[in-house]
């Protein structure tokens, strides 16, 4: 079953909006990222790796077929514990998206409705935008 | 009487809150803030004094020409070197460095000589030598370290036998670890063995009374950024006796007595050095820099500033797995550390929601991070405006950030 991005971009903000300060919320971002399930080690590879990080991050995504539809799986991971919280926050909206789904969401907005445009560094946000560009370069391949 | 109350009250930025927070700004190994002497001068040039420099006969020229010219005289004093024509305005201290490895360098070195630099050098002063190995043959050697972060003077003195050695580039103050390089016996070492001697003066000249005779450096060179003046604008000094046989780096402008299509001479230091129109503004700035630290007394920053390390070096002591990189005897106001388990960068940004500046990453120093068996480090630097408060600040902030992050 495929979940509704809308719903679940809702329920972030929501989630983001309890809290007032940025420390509080970067305190979300890292129980998200301490939750984020490990990628294997010997995924860790050069090949995988996500340019543009001041952290290293590593990212792998899988087409998964079932009764002739394609979703994507994606895991990713990070050695910083912030940027493994924005992992997360990609993987609850793209994770098991359809290719279609994956490319019309609005991330941009949800990242402006999250005030993370504001508030990551050029540096992070280099990353954040690697990562996205490279789920999506995944997705198109598969329409 | 140094007043640091006094002293916060020039920097308009300091009043700054980010984050909705005061700013606490410990970046400044990276970069100074200005004070209001510093942007006055900057806006009386471009309201009063604005022309090209040399040549033009008109009033305003020749205000600006004087101003400039005073500016070097200004660095001249606060190197204490011999000559006003020593002192070659530059972008800052990488193109210091860029400009005597690809003059004296390209000039002077061949196959099988030897580059020496220290293991703690920032990548401006290791890249230009690479580029100039590439082109000549020569070779860099490392001067070796201890896990304090302090030079193996015997391993220094024992490369210098060598009997290829031509050349030592030595940072006098580490930017990632804060040592203070014993520079005046490495350069005296240095010329028993007929070799030159450049000092990266980027973190020293801010922070400490240099004597560029008094070390008997050949070359010193340091960034106008780091001590309060405007960005882009930064000095080398040389010995005159190496400038004039020194050939010129760039072309252009400013830089020649003569051109015809046969041949060109070139114009007398400082000059010669100086193609094209300079950055006069910034000039300007940082000798109104230069007169504000002055003024205060870099004996007196000095002092602040060692006063603010061992506070600080204290006060950390109370934070949970807290270590400190770089533990040299002799050092300056850099806090470089590392909490296992928690990455450099989350800290920093866990500190930046509290509104406290630091740097986080490898410093531009990536051979010193491998040295150390660290990929990268936070780093609190302190200037002579910081005060106990914010080092308060500062401990508290990365307490908490322990505590979020482990």
């Amino acid at each position: 079953m495929i979940e509704n991005q809308q719903e679940i971009a809702d329920d972030l903000v929501d989630t983001f909006e309890m809290f007032d300060s940025w420390e509080d919320r970067y305190g979300v971002l890292i129980d998200f990222g301490k939750k984020l399930p490990p990628l294997d080690e010997s995924d860790k590879i050069e090949e995988n790796r996500v340019h543009g990080c001041q952290s290293q991050v590593w990212m792998i995504a899988r087409p998964h077929e079932e009764n002739g539809q394609t979703t994507i799986d994606f895991i990713a991971e990070s050695d910083a514990l912030i940027v493994k919280g924005l992992i997360a926050i990609l993987r609850k909206v793209y994770s098991g998206q359809t290719p279609q789904n994956i490319l019309a969401f609005d991330i941009a907005g949800l990242l402006q409705r999250l005030g993370l445009d504001q508030h990551l560094t050029s540096g992070r946000r280099n990353g954040l935008d690697g990562m996205v560009r490279k789920i999506k370069t995944l997705a198109a391949q598969h329409i | 009487m140094f007043d640091v109350q006094k002293i916060r009250a020039d920097f308009p930025i300091l009043q700054l809150q980010v984050r909705d927070k005061p700013l606490v700004y410990l970046d400044n190994a990276a970069t100074s803030q200005k004070p209001q002497q510093v942007l006055d001068a900057l806006n009386h040039y471009y309201t009063a004094q604005n022309a090209n420099i040399h040549r033009a006969v008109h009033y305003l020229s020749e205000t600006a020409t004087r101003a400039y010219s005073e500016s070097r005289e200004s660095v001249r004093a606060l190197l204490n070197a011999a000559h006003e024509s020593e002192i070659i305005f530059t972008r800052g201290t990488t193109e210091a460095i860029n400009l005597v490895a690809h003059s004296w360098g390209l000039q002077n070195l061949k196959a099988g000589d030897e580059i020496l630099l220290s293991a703690m050098e920032h990548h401006s002063n290791i890249v230009p030598w690479q580029i100039v190995c590439e082109k000549t043959g020569a070779q860099i050697r490392v001067i070796p370290i201890n896990d304090a972060g302090e030079i193996l003077f015997d391993e220094y003195e024992n490369l210098l036998q060598s009997g290829h050695v031509k050349f030592i580039g030595v940072c006098h103050i580490s930017n990632a670890l804060g040592t203070v390089n014993p520079v005046k016996e490495m350069i005296a070492k240095a010329h028993e063995v007929g070799a030159k001697v450049l000092i990266d003066g980027a973190q020293s000249v801010p922070h400490a009374k240099v004597d560029v005779q008094d070390l008997d450096a050949d070359f010193y060179a340091f960034s106008g950024h780091k001590i309060c003046a405007p960005t882009g604008i930064g000095a080398l000094y040389g010995k005159a006796e190496l400038l004039n046989a020194m050939p010129p780096y760039q072309g252009g402008g400013d830089m020649i007595s003569s051109v015809t299509w046969e041949k060109t001479e070139y114009n007398v230091l400082p000059h010669k050095f100086e193609a094209g129109t300079p950055d006069i503004a910034g000039v300007i700035g940082l000798a109104a820099a230069i007169d504000y630290v002055t003024k205060i007394g870099l004996e007196n920053i000095a002092a602040h500033e060692a006063q603010l390390l061992d506070y600080a070096t204290k006060e950390v002591q109370s934070i949970e797995d807290f270590q400190i990189v770089g533990r040299a005897k002799n050092k300056a106001s850099i806090l470089s550390f590392v909490i296992p388990g928690a990455h450099p960068q989350d800290i920093g940004a866990l500190l930046d929601a509290r509104g406290v500046a630091i740097r986080t990453g490898h410093h531009c120093t990536q051979p010193l991070m491998k040295r150390l068996g660290l990929s990268a480090t936070a780093r609190a630097s302190f200037a002579f405006y910081n005060t106990e408060d914010e080092v308060d600040v500062f401990v508290e902030a990365t307490k908490n950030a322990r505590k979020m992050l482990l």
